[in-house]
């Protein structure tokens, strides 16, 4: 019982390749079932065979029996075997690493791997941005989506292992990923190529929504990026003056940095950091008072001038600007 | 004049079989990642798939007649291995089954470098 447990959990939860949410991770997992089952089929022959002999001590075969064994039990049938498998995975890859043309693509979203963040941004039909957003991306069920996965400084890798099979971000390259989730729910992605200090401190949360959902969600977001933030009076004043907006993005207002993660709907954002610490007012708190002792090689500074007040105003205002 | 010599005293012919193996598997990946590269995301591959499909076939009409040499060579399989008596006869016999067995090995491996070619279909991106 206590160990089939890791099997058991590790079958379940929001960032497992066994708990599918999309077409390509089913086929990936049924894959996996497959390869596996083969394997233990073989090892259960191998390890029987192998006590066949040990229990036949003194018994020896007939020269010609022998070589006949040696021949079909060690060259046909694994030959045959691993060609069977091959074979199978090779015809599989259209549907785990599936490819359409362009223009089928419902939805289009281009993720940047940044250290140690993601930058997503939503782009329309001719590919101008419809909004930024970072860390996390929210996607529709039953459609197809086209990810543009790109790197700004080093290697990353995007992998979403409920949702689909993994792919490097590479500087320079545009890598496309195509997305078919099927499945309403939250599913987390770490990535998954050594990328520097923070590396495990990088992962995204995926929400996947009806479509109905995802559609008033795109549009909320894209009017609300048109106009004026109501400004909140005190917390945006002091994100302003601390000089927060050179860095960062509030769509609406005059922070316009782009160095660093939007934090437009930050509130929407389950973590912050790209999945450091909690989005609540301490997490919030001592990530601005000091990113670094959080998330080690970030390059947000420490901000050991902010007073208290006017720390708790920038929290508070991030935790509800929209 | 004899198409193909009647024995071949010489070491290089155990080579054959892995040397077309390893020419027919470069010609496969080049010749795929240069016209992916050259062309536009999700070109199709069907002329490219043809003619690897030609090469493929070569390769392995290479293969079987290195094997088919190395047979004559082993005698037929008349005789039995290990062969290790330092003999000239034995020489013989030891590289015409070490030959065979190379064959059987780069004709498996060559089946397995060209499966893809059955599978996929246009380039990606």
């Amino acid at each position: 019982m206590i160990l089939t447990l890791p099997l058991i959990i590790s079958c379940q939860g929001e960032q497992s390749t066994l708990n599918t949410a999309g077409s390509e991770a089913e086929d990936i997992a049924h894959l996996i079932v497959v390869t596996a089952a083969a394997g233990a089929i073989v090892w259960v022959c191998v390890v029987g065979l192998m006590l066949f002999a040990a229990a036949r001590r003194g018994e020896p075969m007939a020269e010609q029996s022998a070589g006949l064994v040696i021949a079909w039990g060690g060259v046909v049938l694994p030959a045959s075997l691993l060609f069977i498998l091959l074979a199978y995975v090779l015809f599989s890859m259209p549907a785990t690493r599936p490819w359409f043309e362009k223009s089928r693509a419902d939805v289009e979203i281009e993720i940047t791997g940044e250290q140690y963040w993601w930058r997503v941004r939503y782009l329309d039909e001719r590919g101008n941005v419809l909004f930024e957003n970072a860390n996390e991306i929210r996607l529709p069920a039953g459609r197809k989506v086209r990810l543009l996965l790109r790197a700004h400084d080093v290697i990353h890798s995007f992998w979403l292992p409920s949702l689909a099979g993994k792919m490097d971000m590479i500087p320079g390259r545009t890598n496309i990923l195509w997305l078919e989730p099927e499945r309403v729910g939250i599913y987390r992605g770490p990535c998954t190529e050594f990328c520097g200090t923070s590396h495990t401190r990088m992962s995204m949360q995926a929400l996947v929504l009806e479509p109905q959902a995802f559609a008033s969600w795109v549009e909320e977001v894209s009017s609300a990026r048109k106009s004026p933030a109501d400004a909140r009076a005190h917390g945006q004043e002091a994100f302003l003056q601390h000089g927060c907006g050179a860095c960062h993005a509030i769509d609406g207002t005059a922070a316009r940095g782009r160095l660093g993660p939007n934090l437009t709907r930050l509130f929407e954002r389950d973590r912050i950091g790209a999945g450091a610490s909690a989005n609540d007012p301490s997490g919030r708190m001592a990530f601005v008072r000091n990113a670094g002792a959080i998330k080690p090689g970030a390059l947000m500074p420490a901000f050991p001038e902010i007073n208290e007040s006017d720390l708790r105003a920038i929290s508070d205002y991030l935790g509800a600007a929209r | 004049m004899r198409l193909l010599p009647r024995e071949l005293e010489t070491l290089w012919t155990l080579f054959t079989a892995p040397v077309v193996w390893a020419l027919h598997f470069l010609v496969c990946y080049l010749t795929v990642a240069i016209h992916c590269a050259k062309v536009d995301p999700g070109a199709s591959l069907a002329a490219i798939r043809f003619m690897l499909a030609v090469a493929t076939v070569l390769a392995l009409a290479t293969i079987v007649l290195s094997a088919t040499l190395a047979w004559r060579q082993w005698g037929f399989g008349t005789q039995e291995p290990p062969h290790e008596e330092p003999t000239r006869e034995d020489r013989r016999l030891f590289q015409g089954f070490a030959t065979l067995l190379l064959s059987a090995l780069s004709f498996v491996s060559v089946l397995f470098v060209a499966l893809p070619l059955a599978a996929i279909e246009r380039c990606a991106s």
